[in-house]
């Protein structure tokens, strides 16, 4: 089949779906290993130079989106900080988080290097972030910022590894739809013989 | 002005509630040619709308958490997840339950056709010969008034329609039955076997309510895994799609959703002749005669119209004269214990999605060890393998890692499909402290009395949960794993789940051979009342570890097969 848009896609589902003799509807497993494939397609979730932040300002959504690619690689592509935007703009518990947590980084970057987070070296930036990400390397200096980096932590992980590019890289292969089920040996037997049984295989 | 709306019909049999118990007699009734009402006080179901199925979580803008971030800050806005079937609430605005002080008590309702087996896990598991005659095993509990042998033809007739995975093992703690074929064993389910021999504990094919092939017009799975989802292709049991929907087409079957039942009404000889119910769309009082009652509305719901049903023949409600409505109230002793195995770190990926849950578990197999210092047992639920990523999957990972960048993603890598988890589900002997009933002052939202539910495990269940840790340990230990859920240095009745958080409520209206002790006779039948009949769980004598919806269904084929005799002869 070739390329279909979401919207024909779920078109497709629509009026693909017929009754069986149990009343329950049926879609072809061929049409939905297709509607599986376009889905799974989809690449960047990101919103791209012109997406307007609907919670945080310009600045701070920048911040954001810099400071969730240093977590995970990728994240930005995966649209974490659209994301953790788009929820934080329903949510203002949320939005008190991130708005205060981005606000203490850019602060305390002003006052340790003369420069905000984006601004500042990326040797500036590892600094406090590894102040932030290791409970041993915490100072009193920056415990207050802790609880917005789990957060940001949190959200941008949650965001890319429920993107197709995270969910690539994890190596989820499931969500298909199958004729038969097997376990490949390999899986078996790199497993076994990395357990206690190995002698006894 | 407040008006009750009456209409002049007289219908033949009204059943109440669409789950397990009133599905099946919905299907059995009109496959006989009987004429059926079924009242659900939730709305109709559109599988192909509801469900969502193969939906990955980036098709969804808030990814899952819900639309206002919901799940972030443990608010449960959907009980199971956003992806699962659409199936019930711990908590529904407007109808309230209370908990007498010093119990604790979760009570989760469904509110929509099919019920919870929608949703539900789909283990299938056989009561044994000692479940249904307790008293000659060990003494403790109550005989139900039928035998294993009596119900083993409609457990047949169940396993053949619903489809159940499985092998035959010959065991007596887990009969065979009648199945499909079973699945193959994931890695860590393999492994997780390896683990059972070395400690003389047997793991077999689970039984499971899927369609390894096509059996009566319903698709054989495509192993993606998303059962808890609802199926589309209805190759995972549920009433709604497996018995209703068919039952729909044969012209016999009118369906009133968004039906709210609030009393059973009698006649001046004390036989139910018709049923009050709430429209809720409109908020009217409604009233449907008929000449009998099917009453499937979950244990609890069903005791609780019960005890709603007063009237002068019947004061403490309808069909109560023994007083043991609400009693007898059981639930599933949980406990879980999960770790993480390093032989499985690293595992070269592949599709393990299979059918949903697991594939192979653990029956109970000390049956006919001596000196245990609890009674009867549990069998053991697996989990494992390599999940479709969601909100919240890494995020334990991600805190004992500790960091960020490619050194983050390479530690979520290697972690990502080597943890695995135990749950026990074990048997609660009734207790007298254990039950529910009509709080003297409070109503809902439709004006109907709430109920109030009075909970405490024994030293049994304590014990057991105790022997269940142990186990979960040694099965982790014996993998080289390393057990990641919090140590537990005292076992109190705190280590054990809350009551009603299992979801396999039973017991609140007993079946038994003598009216003074028990409510219903051998065929679920009222004793008072030989038109009225209740067909969920609530007539189980026992909470067998033996999750309890196959046998709902088998039970009410059984009932709804004598029922149909006895109507068309006249007798009810």
């Amino acid at each position: 089949m070739e390329h279909t848009s979401r919207r024909e896609l779920f078109k497709i589902i629509g009026s693909s779906i017929v009754l069986t003799t149990s009343g329950s509807g049926v879609l072809s497993p061929a049409l939905a290993q297709h509607v599986h494939n376009e889905v799974a397609a989809v690449k960047s979730l990101s919103g791209g130079a012109n997406y307007v932040p609907k919670q945080f300002t310009p600045h701070n959504f920048e911040t954001l989106k810099t400071l969730s690619e240093i977590i995970i690689p990728g994240a930005s592509d995966a649209g974490a900080a659209e994301y953790i935007d788009f929820l934080s703009s329903r949510n203002d518990e949320l939005a008190a988080i991130f708005n205060g947590g981005l606000a203490w980084v850019d602060h305390y970057m002003e006052k340790n290097y003369d420069a905000d987070f984006l601004k500042a070296s990326a040797t500036q930036r590892t600094e406090l972030l590894d102040k932030l990400a290791y409970p041993a390397n915490v100072t009193p200096a920056t415990a207050q910022g802790v609880p917005f980096w789990t957060w940001a932590r949190n959200m941008t992980v949650d965001a890319y590894y429920t993107s197709p590019a995270g969910v690539k890289d994890i190596g989820y292969m499931g969500n298909q739809v199958l004729g038969s089920f097997s376990v490949p040996q390999e899986a078996v037997d790199y497993v076994m013989q990395r357990s206690p049984f190995a002698r006894q295989a | 002005m407040f008006q009750v709306q009456k209409s002049p019909e007289v219908h033949d049999v009204v059943v109440i509630g669409s789950g397990a118990g009133g599905g099946t007699t919905v299907k059995v009734l009109t496959d006989l040619g009987m004429k059926v009402t079924l009242l659900e006080a939730g709305p109709m179901l559109n599988p192909n709308k509801d469900f969502k199925e193969h939906v990955w979580p980036w098709e969804v803008d808030h990814r899952g958490v819900g639309p206002n971030a919901e799940n972030y800050f443990g608010k449960d806005l959907y009980p199971f997840g956003y992806f699962l079937a659409p199936n019930g609430y711990w908590d529904i605005p407007g109808e309230p339950f209370t908990v007498a002080p010093g119990s604790e008590f979760k009570w989760f309702r469904s509110r929509i056709l099919g019920g919870r087996t929608n949703h539900y896990g789909r283990i299938s598991l056989r009561f044994s010969d000692y479940d249904f005659k307790p008293q000659g095993f060990d003494g403790l509990g109550t005989d139900w008034p039928i035998t294993y042998d009596e119900m083993s033809p409609w457990y047949d007739k169940a396993e053949e329609f619903i489809g159940i995975t499985g092998t035959h093992e010959g065991l007596r703690s887990a009969p065979d039955g009648k199945f499909l074929p079973p699945i193959p064993p994931r890695v860590h389910e393999q492994l997780i076997q390896r683990a059972g021999k070395k400690l003389n504990i047997p793991v077999i094919p689970s039984r499971m309510a899927m369609l390894t092939k096509s059996i009566h017009g319903r698709a054989a799975c495509h192993y993606c895994g998303q059962c808890g989802r609802g199926c589309r292709t209805a190759s995972a049991f549920s009433s709604s799609q497996a018995m209703i929907f068919p039952a729909m087409k044969t012209g016999l079957l009118t369906i009133i959703s968004g039906a709210m039942a609030r009393e059973l009404l009698v006649d001046s000889a004390g036989q139910v002749n018709g049923v009050s119910y709430v429209d809720k769309a409109t908020r009217t009082d409604k009233v449907i005669r008929c000449k009998a009652v099917v009453v499937a509305a979950s244990a609890c719901e069903s005791a609780r119209l019960l005890l709603n049903s007063k009237s002068p023949k019947y004061p403490n409600g309808v069909a109560n004269g023994s007083g043991e409505v609400g009693r007898n109230l059981t639930d599933t002793v949980g406990h879980a214990v999960a770790g993480i195995i390093p032989a499985l770190e690293g595992t070269p990926r592949h599709n393990s999605d299979g059918i949903g849950g697991m594939h192979v578990y653990v029956p109970w197999w000390e049956l006919d060890k001596k000196n245990k210092d609890f009674p009867r047992g549990y069998h053991i639920e697996i989990g494992g393998g390599f999940g479709m990523p969601q909100i919240g999957s890494f995020r334990n990972t991600a805190a004992k890692a500790g960091g960020y960048g490619p050194k983050l993603k390479e530690e979520i890598n290697r972690y990502y499909g080597s943890q695995i988890s135990f749950a026990g589900r074990g048997e609660m002997m009734p207790n007298k402290h254990s039950y529910c009933e009509i709080d003297p002052v409070k109503v809902d939202q439709w004006g109907i009395p709430v109920l109030r539910f009075h909970w405490q495990w024994s030293d049994h269940e304590v014990k057991m949960v105790k022997h269940m840790h142990h186990t979960f340990t040694d099965m982790i230990d014996a993998m080289g794993g390393r057990v990641t859920s919090p140590d537990i240095p005292e076992f109190t009745a705190q280590s054990v789940s809350v009551g009603g958080e299992i979801i396999h409520e039973a017991g609140t209206c007993r079946m038994g051979d003598d009216p003074k002790k028990s409510v219903l006779n051998k065929w679920s039948q009222a004793h008072e009342v030989p038109n009225l009949m209740v067909v969920d769980a609530a007539p189980f004598n026992g909470n067998p570890d033996k999750n309890v919806t196959l046998t709902i269904v088998a039970n009410a084929w059984r009932a709804a097969a004598h029922f149909a005799e006895e109507f068309k002869k006249g007798n009810v």
